[in-house]
């Protein structure tokens, strides 16, 4: 008779799932039982668990295994987009704190819901099978839509939720939908017997069913033409959600396209290029001329990831090796300054209230030098200076690009990201050239931590851009 | 020492990271950065003297080379100096302690924030010249625009703002451009390492792309005719010490690149492109001196002739001969000293009048005898007068065009005409005539610390206008060995297309 523990192996891969998903569910008891005055203490364990799954995550081989009859995969590719995730969630709950506190929404549901969210976006990761994607796709937007409203007695956060949820359910049908076209026309659901039965050409019911997966996957990562939800969300949503918004999901969604297309769709690559193609340039235009006009910083910064999810689309076109070790360290990169530019605009702070007018910035630099300093090269960062690390994010796509001979995606990139250049350039010229405002409240250390290693991140990359290139191409090798 | 290029970068940086911590708002701090910042500048330049003796101008190799590992085993961090670009890291180094000195009393305010701007500023210079890996090269080469934008933007005049963001966007617009070609070149050769490159030869069909591509950013950098509408605008708006820097280093970027890249790496499109070369470099002579003649601006009027001058430099190079590139570089040497000169000149007027138009000066020669003569140099060495370096470079680069093609000598030789005039125009109205007007009743003469700053500058002048070997041997070194490898590509090309039916 064999032991119980026999049936361990199988569920190894999954470790790190597992124990968020128990450490989930035991502290929805905990906070149920103690209420809204359990908020630090399960603040606290919810971060101790995030950790605990990346440290999980960090010691896992990084070999390709499959678990539950192959719908879930671990391979070098979803270990360094989960260590991405993990960390974007630990950053947000971190530096969430004051902002719920100042907004007096300090309940136990934000850190529950984060890390719910975050096993959603783990198994997005993981997922390798057309059943798995949609579990984990929904388990993950279905917190999301209700943090996005966390702030339920302020109408726009309500509204951002509601808008969140109807556009997300309704792109979640379309993805549906296409999943169910290419079962009908495949026969499979796992991502390897699609591949196979489509290896000999596709019929246009399965590249239907592949626009309309690309089309639900879109929508997440709010790429051109499925972005309308983007700039209403971002601003109405407690900025820490944002943050979060603007750097798990959509790493997560992400993966998951390049798993699908990669793993799924290999044989039909000039089919689902030319969207790629597309909703990449229609991204990078968007994103560089819709945020020219903003005042407000959240809705910049919203249509400034739209124009990013274009550049990592970039290198996802490519659909090499080089492409998606691109988008590893685009996605890496963009994690970290991110962070860095939504710590600073948390830092918009006068007397308890929050400030999202970018005006609001004028002459920083002589108020509060460093942190003007920061959010600068934060600036110079998201458009693609060098010696900044934004430019080698870039360099790596457009490498790629080059390289598949994409060439005029890649010229009407680069050119895109000078036009986008201009709106960065003008939260820089608010900052150093006009004249001072009342100074900021200083911010709390949390805060003034996060924005200061992002912009020392940032600097110091070129130094020794090798390691995360290296643990980037590394993992996209484990995808071909 | 064996990492002399990698210090030279170095020390700037250090200097600047130390104004940042010397303890803000008590009395003397501002003339502890000033004095930090100069003695920075001074050390690099020292140092940058060690690194000219150490140099061997007699070889056409790359010397002072060092190399480590960067990106990755194709992308290496690599730096090495030869005959084209040695001068200019003498020449930045050289002239950035002028700049601080100039600041120093002009610049009163957010003065940490200005001399760490200026340091990096230089770091990154010596960067863009000493670099023998292209990606390094990009990096240095762009990055110089952050310090620059915040240069001409926090301490500028009164469009500061709009003048930044032109600076800003219109260069990158170019770069960008020069970074897909170095893309492609990386996947083509599989390395981003100059010297190798150099010696690479790219399909014909291929040269012709990247030409245009790297084009677009030294076209955009230099600037030529007809992308130079950022130029009069940066310079009028930048502080003095900023147009002296913008003037004399950063547009020089612009024709040492055509010189390292272009022209070695592809020598066939080069040839090819020349006369367009040539149609553009005469539209910068004789366009923008007619351009110059009707400024009211002294700093607009310095400004148009510069990219009047940077025609030579772009004739010079590609008339594709010994003269013409070895006078575009004696022209870029000359002019970085010349436009200094005038750029510091006009900020010593500017400083006391607080105006740059020319119609509020005239006879300042009765009340600053030393200031009209010294400025009589540099408006000479402007006009290209003999026996003022100004007069070599324009000499040498219109024989270079005699060889390649008498009409353009013909048309390039106006521009000699015109820069005569608008200089000289120029000088009658600001510095000659009858004094008038009463508030230049009580002007002063130049001081002490503006006298070290200038007289330096004319000696140089004069110098380099009877001395011009001293420069001539040092670029005729390289010189020889391109020349030759562009004539063995363009005449394989040319059996080539023999041979095809």
């Amino acid at each position: 008779m064999s032991s119980p523990l026999a049936a361990l192996p199988v569920i190894m891969p999954a470790i790190p799932e597992l124990f968020t998903g128990v450490g989930a569910l035991a502290l929805v008891l905990f906070g149920a039982v103690f209420g809204d005055k359990s908020y630090a203490f399960v603040r606290w364990l919810v971060m101790l668990v995030l950790g605990v799954a990346l440290i999980l995550v960090y010691l896992s081989s990084g070999a390709r295994i499959e678990a539950f009859g192959g719908a879930f995969i671990l391979d070098g590719f979803a270990r360094f987009m989960k260590i991405a995730v993990l960390w974007g969630s630990i950053i947000t709950l971190y530096i969430a704190d004051s902002y719920l506190k100042d907004t007096k929404r300090q309940a136990f549901e934000f850190p529950l819901l984060i890390l719910i969210a975050t096993l959603g976006m783990m198994l997005m990761i993981s997922a390798n099978d057309l059943i798995a994607l949609y579990l984990g796709l929904e388990l993950s937007s279905l917190s999301l839509y209700v943090i996005a409203s966390f702030d339920r007695d302020n109408v726009k956060s309500t509204e951002a939720g509601l808008k969140y949820f109807v556009l997300g359910a309704l792109s979640s049908g379309m993805l549906l939908y296409g999943a169910s076209l290419v079962y009908g026309m495949t026969g499979a659901v796992s991502f390897a017997a699609i591949a196979k039965s489509l290896s000999s050409g596709a019929s246009v019911g399965a590249i239907f069913g592949l626009v309309f997966i690309l089309a639900g996957l879109s929508f997440k990562i709010s790429a051109v033409p499925f972005h309308m939800w983007t700039p209403d969300v971002y601003e109405g949503a407690p900025t820490p959600v944002t943050a979060f918004f603007a750097v798990g999901p959509k790493i997560a969604a992400v993966a998951l396209l390049i798993r699908v297309i990669e793993q799924a769709f290999p044989g039909i690559e000039t089919q689902w290029q030319q969207v790629i193609v597309f909703i990449s340039i229609a991204s990078m235009g968007l994103g560089a001329f819709a945020a020219i006009g903003q005042k407000n910083i959240k809705r910049l910064l919203a249509y400034s990831s739209i124009g990013h999810i274009g550049y990592v689309l970039v290198g996802i076109a490519a659909g090499s090796p080089e492409g998606v070790a691109g988008v590893a360290t685009y996605l890496a990169i963009y994690l970290v300054t991110s962070f860095g530019a939504f710590a600073c605009v948390l830092a918009m702070n006068r007397n308890g209230r929050y400030l999202e007018d970018i005006n609001e910035l004028a002459g920083l630099s002589r108020t509060n030098p460093a942190l003007a300093f920061a959010f600068a090269m934060l600036m110079f960062s998201l458009a693609g200076v060098p010696p900044l690390a934004g430019f080698f994010a870039k360099w790596y796509v457009f490498l790629a690009a080059v390289n598949a001979k994409l060439y005029p995606l890649a010229i009407i990139g680069v050119v895109t990201s000078v036009v986008g250049a201009y709106y960065y350039l003008r939260i820089v010229k608010i900052i150093y050239f006009d004249e001072p405002r009342e100074a900021l409240t200083p911010a709390p250390v949390a805060i003034r931590f996060v924005a200061s290693v992002a912009a020392i991140l940032v600097l110091a990359f070129v130094l020794a851009p090798a390691p995360l290139v290296n643990a980037a191409s590394l993992a996209a090798k484990s995808l071909f | 020492m064996h990492n002399l290029l990698s210090t030279l970068i170095l020390i700037p940086l250090i200097g600047a990271a130390f104004i940042l911590f010397v303890p803000k708002g008590r009395e003397g701090t501002l003339n502890n950065i000033r004095w930090i910042a100069l003695i920075t500048t001074l050390v690099t330049f020292a140092l940058s003297v060690l690194a000219w003796h150490r140099f061997d101008p007699t070889s056409p190799a790359f010397q002072l080379v060092e190399e480590g590992p960067w990106i990755s085993d194709a992308i290496r961090f690599k730096l090495g100096v030869d005959g084209y670009s040695m001068p200019f890291i003498l020449l930045s180094t050289f002239l950035m302690p002028f700049c601080i000195v100039a600041s120093w009393v002009s610049v009163e305010k957010r003065v940490a924030e200005y001399m760490i701007a200026f340091l990096v500023l230089e770091a990154l210079m010596i960067g863009v010249f000493a670099a023998l890996d292209l990606v390094l090269f990009y990096v240095f080469f762009e990055a110089g625009l952050i310090p620059m934008f915040l240069i001409i933007g926090v301490w500028g005049g009164k469009r500061r703002i709009y003048a930044s963001f032109k600076f800003f966007l219109y260069t990158l617009l170019g770069s960008v451009l020069m970074l897909v070609a170095i893309m492609t070149m990386y996947w083509t050769a599989g390395t981003t390492d100059i010297p190798t490159l150099m010696k690479f030869a790219f399909p014909a069909s291929m040269q012709k792309w990247l030409w245009i591509g790297f084009f677009a950013s030294f076209a955009v950098k230099m600037p030529m005719w007809p992308l130079h509408t950022w130029l009069p605008d940066a310079h009028v708006e930048a502080p003095t010490a900023g147009s002296v820097i913008l003037a004399a280093i950063l547009l020089k970027m612009g024709g040492y690149g055509f010189l390292r890249f272009s022209l070695p790496m592809f020598p066939i499109a080069s040839a090819e492109f020349a006369h367009f070369m040539f149609f553009l470099s005469l539209g910068a002579i004789i366009y923008t001196s007619l351009v110059a003649l009707v400024q009211e601006d002294v700093k607009k009027l310095i400004a148009y002739s510069s990219v009047a001058h940077m025609g030579y430099v772009t004739l010079g190079i590609f008339t594709l001969t010994e003269q013409g590139i070895e006078g575009a570089m004696f022209q870029m040497i000359s002019h970085g000293i010349i436009s200094a000169a005038l750029f510091l000149c006009v900020g010593v007027i500017y400083d006391r009048m607080h105006t740059r138009e020319i119609s509020a000066y005239g006879g300042l020669v009765h009340r600053m005898p030393l200031y009209a003569a010294v400025m009589l140099i540099f408006t000479m060495g402007n006009v290209g007068l003999p026996g003022t370096c100004g007069f070599i470079g324009e000499f040498l680069t219109l024989l270079g065009s005699r060889i390649a093609n008498s009409w353009v000598a013909l048309f390039a030789t106006t521009g000699v005409v015109l820069s005569a005039t608008y200089a000289l125009w120029m000088y009658a109205r600001v510095v000659l005539g009858k004094l008038v007007k009463p508030e230049l009743m009580n002007i002063k003469d130049i001081n002490l610390r503006e006298a070290t700053l200038l007289i330096p500058l004319a000696i140089l002048t004069i110098y380099f206008g009877f001395h011009a070997n001293a420069i001539l041997d040092v670029v005729s070194v390289p010189t020889e060995p391109l020349l030759a490898s562009i004539k063995a590509a363009v005449s394989s090309v040319k059996t080539a297309s023999l041979l095809a039916p």
